[in-house]
């Protein structure tokens, strides 16, 4: 076996991104003694492939953003790694980095300056990473972006405010898309969206993907859009990540109780079907995070928890080929 | 005769809405929120409207309330509940409908309740507002409402604030207050969107089966296609202050005949497959400070005709179940019947607009 192919070998094993065993907590309380944490992410692992759409999936207050967030060190992860294309994300080389990894924000009313003008806001990255040597190519990049999230070029004049929500998150999507990005981390960004709205944006997401071949890390909490737009899924419950499998699998067979749960209580928009089915109501509420039970956190309103659960955390294995649950009951 | 024909026919329904307008009177103008709707709800029945966002859905559940903006007022039409216009009486009058025969639970369980006052005060208060009981027997029926909707430890529970419950609790205490009085009818106004999946499960059981046990009929707000399709009996769907289209789950769902609900359905994902690519709606919602002459989905409607611009489509009868408002059903009709020149005349041959 010669030299290059052990290399050839090793690039095509490398995962895009790589996020391992990250931690983030912050501090609620801190004090001489007793420091509160809120541990908001709690040893999260996982990979996504070039090109790939990984979906994460939770209830509010899971720690999904904060994954997001962490990943592109918007926030200091407490430990953990993130990997990018094999090379690690440092504080020293996080300026080049941001130019492989970008985000999309949950709300698109807060999340653009409201006293620039489109072209500035799309603008934006690129004069921060210098990315043109004249006026003219910076407009004519600027113009280009702006068709491909179907945008006219008579809009970039305007403020934000003249748009509507779905013509928000398109500018969103092509600031995120102006430093030409191999992965971008999508927070919830058709929540504040209207349905047929909703359609368009996400079917935007998807020719991008097609035409730029970009990677999507998609967090939401509408599954039938997490199951539409995504290859894989992970969920995730009061900062771990308690199953991840392909989109289809863990649809049909979801093995953790709690993936379980979350996907019979989906409302299905088709009468029929929704009427035959048998839904699994969890009692009660999800704990504070501040107060997590010890052991394995969703054994407090699961069915099957026993004596096992309330020891230790049940680490997330290999069950089928791609398909990981953290439990030890099933 | 027919006019007394019509009174016994009105006076069968529990509520009867008639040719509602609702308009908002704004520095920009009046804006026409709720633009001739017109719906019947039979004691039990649980009616689903759906529509997007400034559909008017929410301002027709606030319209039966009486309790828009102090910018808004219904300037037509007429609500009968039980045979008598809603629109007609005073505040006293309002005051007594509202809880006892009608109340509502809004969307957001966070800003509905008074931060101030502990959870049992604010029941009790509903309590004694709408009936006779006082002191310890306003506190007894507070207690036994918790019970009613599932909260655990009612006892504890009156002496607690609302930030001391979760999104899902306090969600039941709106509803426990709406039912202080066993009212006939209960409006949600988009009763999950602000909670998460899991919680949505439950407090939609809660309202199935509280519907069931005290025989209320409820009229259900949302955009949420897949929690109409769960609760709903028969289904409105509104768009730009008009019904569209309105049937039974099973005609809307699988028999759609308005070009705005076939759209809606293409835009969400497929239940049977769930690769398949979206079919979006193109264009933006409705702005209502500027509706067209015509029919309000006419400048999204890909199957647009000359006449949709112009005039708007009466609501036709499909079957027995389902009726629509749509030229495309006028038009199928009248070929179908062979009167290709009333097709014509209509303006219908189709073409680009």
């Amino acid at each position: 076996m010669s030299v290059v192919d052990v290399v050839g070998k090793q690039a095509k094993n490398v995962p895009l991104v790589e996020v391992r065993n990250l931690k983030q907590y912050f501090t609620v309380k801190s004090g001489l003694f007793k420091t509160q944490y809120l541990k908001a992410v709690d040893d999260v692992s996982f990979e996504i492939e070039k090109g790939e759409t990984l979906g994460l999936v939770g209830e509010s207050g899971c720690g999904k953003t904060t994954v997001g967030r962490s990943l592109l060190h918007l926030y200091e992860p407490t430990s953990g790694e993130v990997l990018f294309n094999g090379e690690l994300v440092t504080k020293k080389n996080l300026p080049q980095m941001r130019r492989n990894m970008q985000m999309v924000f949950q709300d698109p009313y807060s999340s653009l300056d409201p006293r620039m003008t489109v072209e500035d806001i799309i603008g934006e990255p690129l004069d921060v990473h210098g990315l043109y040597s004249s006026k003219g190519e910076r407009r004519e990049k600027i113009l280009q972006l702006m068709e491909y999230v179907g945008l006219n070029a008579e809009h970039a004049r305007r403020y934000a405010h003249e748009f509507s929500g779905g013509q928000r998150q398109r500018i969103g999507i092509a600031r995120a898309l102006a430093v030409n990005p191999k992965f971008i981390v999508c927070d919830e960004p058709v929540s504040a969206l209207d349905v047929s709205i909703q359609a368009q944006v996400v079917n935007m997401f998807e020719d991008l993907q097609e035409k730029l071949g970009v990677a999507y890390l998609f967090i939401a909490h509408d599954l039938l859009v997490v199951h539409h737009i995504s290859k894989r899924i992970a969920v995730m419950y009061l900062g771990k990540i308690v199953e991840i499998a392909d989109s289809d699998e863990i649809n049909e067979h979801p093995l953790h109780p709690y993936t379980q749960s979350l996907i019979s209580a989906v409302p299905i928009p088709d009468p029929d079907i929704t009427r035959n089915r048998h839904r699994i109501v969890l009692e009660g509420d999800v704990p504070s995070p501040l107060n997590m039970p010890q052991g394995c956190p969703f054994r407090t309103r699961c069915r099957y928890a026993c004596d096992k659960c309330a020891q230790s955390m049940p680490p997330l294995t290999e069950r089928a080929p791609g398909h990981k649950v953290a439990c030890h009951v099933m | 005769m027919d006019d007394k024909l019509n009174a016994e026919v009105k006076k069968t329904h529990l509520l009867s809405v008639n040719d509602l307008r609702t308009s908002f009177f704004t520095d920009s103008g009046e804006v026409h929120a709720v633009n001739g709707v017109s719906f019947n709800l039979d004691e039990g029945e649980i009616l689903g409207i759906v529509g997007e966002s400034g559909s008017g859905k929410s301002v027709t559940a606030y319209s039966i309330m009486q309790i828009l903006a102090d910018t808004g007022r219904v300037t037509g039409g007429s609500i009968l509940y039980k045979g008598e216009d809603v629109t007609k009486w005073n505040e006293k009058r309002l005051c007594r409908f509202r809880g006892k025969c009608c109340s509502i639970i809004f969307q957001d369980p966070m800003t509905s309740l008074n931060p101030v006052f502990t959870i049992g005060n604010q029941l009790e208060e509903a309590i004694k507002l709408h009936t006779d009981k006082k002191g310890k027997d306003a506190k007894d029926r507070a207690v036994e409402l918790l019970e009613l909707v599932g909260i655990n430890e009612p006892m504890r529970r009156i002496r607690q604030y609302p930030y001391e419950l979760s999104g899902g609790m306090r969600q039941r205490v709106m509803i426990a207050m709406a039912l202080a009085c066993e009212p006939d009818i209960l409006i949600a106004d988009e009763p999950t969107t602000a909670l998460d999946v899991t919680i949505q499960a439950q407090i939609l059981e809660l309202i199935q089966d509280l519907q069931k046990k005290l025989g209320m009929a409820v009229i259900l707000v949302t955009h949420d296609l897949g929690v109409i399709a769960e609760l709903c009996d028969n289904i409105i769907v509104m768009y730009g202050g008009r019904i569209c289209e309105r049937g039974t789950g099973s005609e809307i769902f699988y028999n759609p005949k308005h070009e705005y609900t076939k759209g809606l359905l293409r835009s969400i994902p497929n239940v049977n497959n769930m690769k398949e690519r979206l079919v979006p709606i193109p264009g933006t919602p409705i702005n209502i400070l500027n509706l067209p002459k015509g029919c309000p989905f006419c400048a999204r409607c890909e199957q647009c005709m000359k006449i949709c611009l112009e005039q708007m489509p009466e609501e036709i009868w499909i079957n027995e179940n389902h009726k629509a408002s749509c030229w495309m059903n006028i038009k199928d009709m009248l070929s179908s019947a062979g009167n290709n020149v009333g097709a014509g005349a209509l303006g219908c041959e189709g073409g680009e607009v």
